[in-house]
């Protein structure tokens, strides 16, 4: 018995090596110095142990901002994204020509490179000595007044990073939709139009259920994916994020490390174990929740 | 509710363009009386799903009609013609409850047709009393068994009290016992509710063994129509003879030589008024009796005994099949050592079927239903 769990062990090592050294260290490593108070890098010193750092962080009007804007990204975009990804694969499922095309079409984001895409946005957005950007040019063609999308308004802004979200996670939401759709046996609806079932009855009551561990899915992944999101503000706004006021809670505790406020990994790990514990009680929440509703 | 079938044919595009259209059913021409059971029968691909796909309007025709007592219902969608129609995998919603499951097509009427919570609950109830299942209503359909979920099905179909029941393969996914069971319970929910009720199966006993009528088809044509006895008793064509009965009819080449029939040399049967020819001929294993003296010869494999009755297992260089097997009574004891078994023939339970044709050759067998066995 004994030399059988040795060798249940034996095979577990390279996994268990791997995984201490790239993941449990430097969680514990993180933990460590978030606690640690007044640490410097350089002469690898700190003066005492407590949770000063998790105090300033809190009270950083930086950090603050960077709360309020993923909380504000994460509200808006996972139910829209969810939303409209769920609308077109309905639609997608619906129609039988060019159903290959339309899904090569809303594929294509997914494998274009996040900083083209942000030009692209730029070009849109963007308001330049020459022009004012595509979207600008649309609104004064309807009579409107041009906005700074990029260095204007807050609201501008924000609309502007979750548009690009938005945009940006829906080819996967739309793929794992469409085939989850696609496996909904067709008895069901055959068995519904026996029974004279309204379509938006067989929608909530069949189709929705059938594919709500997916759905589910999405919006767990959605949801974290929000919370770690960075590179999208960066590709819109420039790496100085809190002089934009669009700095994201992953994009503070980068800064903390190598920004130009850089050299404070301890308020960078305080930060981002605030970050962990945001996640982990909103994935609790969410997996609460699914109880009730995804049928699995 | 009588059920009439006029000239229905139902084509299938084919999938190449210069391929030709497939005829799913070709012609069918049923009128199915009020408060019967029916079994449609055939090999898989013969159009018996399909004609039940027309029936509930899953499927619209190609040409030709369907009525509902006097009301044409085939331009009318499925949830107007008062079908209920169990599927082959039962297709219960696996989210639901057994009792959700069942209340779900009263939850969708609307208008004028809306029923109080009561009301519906109590139908659901009397549904499922019906096919007792009234214990399990909390359950999810995952927690029950093959025939649980099957009752469930028959429930769901049931509890609209719809003009007509039709059921696909009902019994396909159910182990062998159940099976036995089921299609008891089948016929006596049939009987309870007087709902005139069409299945589908590929399973002649199935068909045989609870069918007011049954309807034998092939390639989408209906062969033949008629009580599951005098079918079996009275087959048109070498198809109906070959489809219906466990063990297989015996099928010989043979031919008719003044008014005898000769299998390979022996004139095995007297078969009046038939004209001289080549003929196939069909004979039930039961038509078999052990006779000292009997005119057919054949050559012994083995004897198969059942307990019951007793399989003789045979060859013959005249048999279609490699083996030849006829049901005798366990009473009588065959020498399983002999070389050859000598039979004589029971008339009625001899077919003559054209030799090119496949089509019956009647012939005067002595008294009509003589020799019947229930």
């Amino acid at each position: 018995m004994k030399k059988k769990s040795m060798k249940g062990w034996l095979y577990l090592l390279p996994a268990m090596v791997f995984l201490g050294c790239f993941m449990v260290y430097p969680l514990i490593d993180v933990l460590i110095y978030s606690l640690e108070e007044g640490y410097n890098s350089a002469s690898q010193t700190y003066y005492g142990v407590g949770l000063y750092n998790y105090s300033y962080v809190l009270r950083d009007p930086y950090f603050l901002q960077a709360v309020r804007n993923t909380f504000l990204l994460v509200i808006i975009t996972v139910p829209l994204s969810t939303g409209i990804a769920l609308l077109i694969s309905l639609g997608l499922n619906a129609i039988k020509p060019l159903r290959n095309l339309y899904q090569t079409i809303y594929f294509l984001p997914y494998v274009t490179n996040t900083l083209a895409v942000g030009l692209v946005f730029m070009i849109l957005f963007k308001k330049t000595a020459y022009t004012d950007g595509l979207v600008n040019l649309m609104i004064q063609w309807f009579g409107g007044k041009s906005v700074d999308f990029i260095d204007g308004p807050y609201w501008a802004k924000m609309f502007v990073l979750c548009f690009y979200t938005v945009w940006v996670v829906m080819p996967f939401k739309i793929l794992i939709l469409t085939s989850a759709l696609a496996s909904v046996n067709p008895e069901y609806y055959s068995a519904a139009k026996m029974d004279a079932t309204r379509s938006w009855r067989v929608f909530y009551k069949i189709t929705l259920p059938m594919i709500s561990p997916m759905i589910f899915y999405l919006v767990i992944t959605g949801f974290i994916g929000a919370f770690k999101a960075y590179s999208d503000a960066v590709a819109l706004f420039g790496t100085d994020l809190n002089a934009a006021g669009m700095n994201t809670i992953v994009g503070y505790v980068y800064d903390m490390l190598y920004g130009n406020s850089g050299g404070y990994p301890s308020f960078a790990s305080a930060a981002a174990l605030i970050l962990f514990a945001i996640v982990l009680t909103i994935t609790c929440i969410n997996l609460l929740i699914s109880k009730k509703h995804v049928h699995y | 509710m009588k059920v009439v079938l006029q000239n229905l044919t139902k084509r299938f595009p084919s999938r190449s363009k210069k391929g030709d259209d497939v005829i799913a059913v070709n012609d069918f021409n049923f009128e199915i009386p009020d408060g019967k059971l029916i079994g449609l029968l055939g090999p898989s691909g013969c159009g018996k799903s399909t004609t039940l796909n027309l029936i509930c309007g899953l499927e619209a025709p190609t040409s030709g009609s369907i009525l509902f007592g006097e009301d044409d219902v085939t331009r009318l969608p499925p949830e107007n013609r008062g079908v209920g129609l169990v599927f082959q995998n039962y297709a219960l919603y696996p989210h639901l409850t057994v009792l959700d499951n069942i209340l779900f097509p009263l939850q969708n009427l609307r208008g004028a047709e809306k029923l109080p919570r009561a009301q519906m609950l109590e139908k659901a109830m009397t549904a499922a009393k019906l096919v007792q299942i009234d214990e399990l209503l909390e359950r999810k359909p995952s927690e029950l068994s093959g025939g649980q979920q099957q009752r469930v099905a028959i429930a769901r179909a049931l509890v609209k009290m719809p003009r007509v029941l039709l059921l696909d393969e009902p019994l396909s996914n159910l182990d062998a016992r159940l099976r036995l069971q089921t299609r008891e319970e089948i016929r006596r929910i049939q009987q309870e509710t007087g709902i005139t009720t069409i299945f589908v199966t590929h399973d002649q006993d199935e068909a045989m063994s609870i069918s007011d009528m049954i309807v034998v088809m092939k390639a989408g044509v209906v062969q033949q129509i008629g009580a599951p006895q005098d079918v079996y008793d009275q087959p048109v064509n070498l198809f109906v003879a070959t489809f219906l009965g466990t063990p297989p009819i015996n099928v010989f080449d043979g031919t008719v030589r003044a008014e005898k029939l000769y299998i390979g040399e022996a004139a095995v049967c007297d078969v009046p008024g038939v004209g001289d020819q080549r003929v196939t001929v069909g004979i039930r294993p039961e038509g078999f009796v052990l006779d000292q003296n009997g005119p057919f010869a054949v050559k012994l494999s083995r004897v198969e005994v059942m307990g019951r009755d007793t399989s003789v297992v045979s060859t013959h260089p005249s048999s279609r099949n490699p083996v030849i097997r006829s049901i005798i009574p366990s009473l009588s004891r065959v020498d399983k050592t002999a070389e050859t078994v000598r039979f004589s023939l029971i008339p009625q339970k001899v077919f003559l079927f054209d030799a090119e044709t496949e089509a019956r050759i009647p012939f005067e067998s002595g008294i009509p239903g003589e020799g019947k066995q229930a």
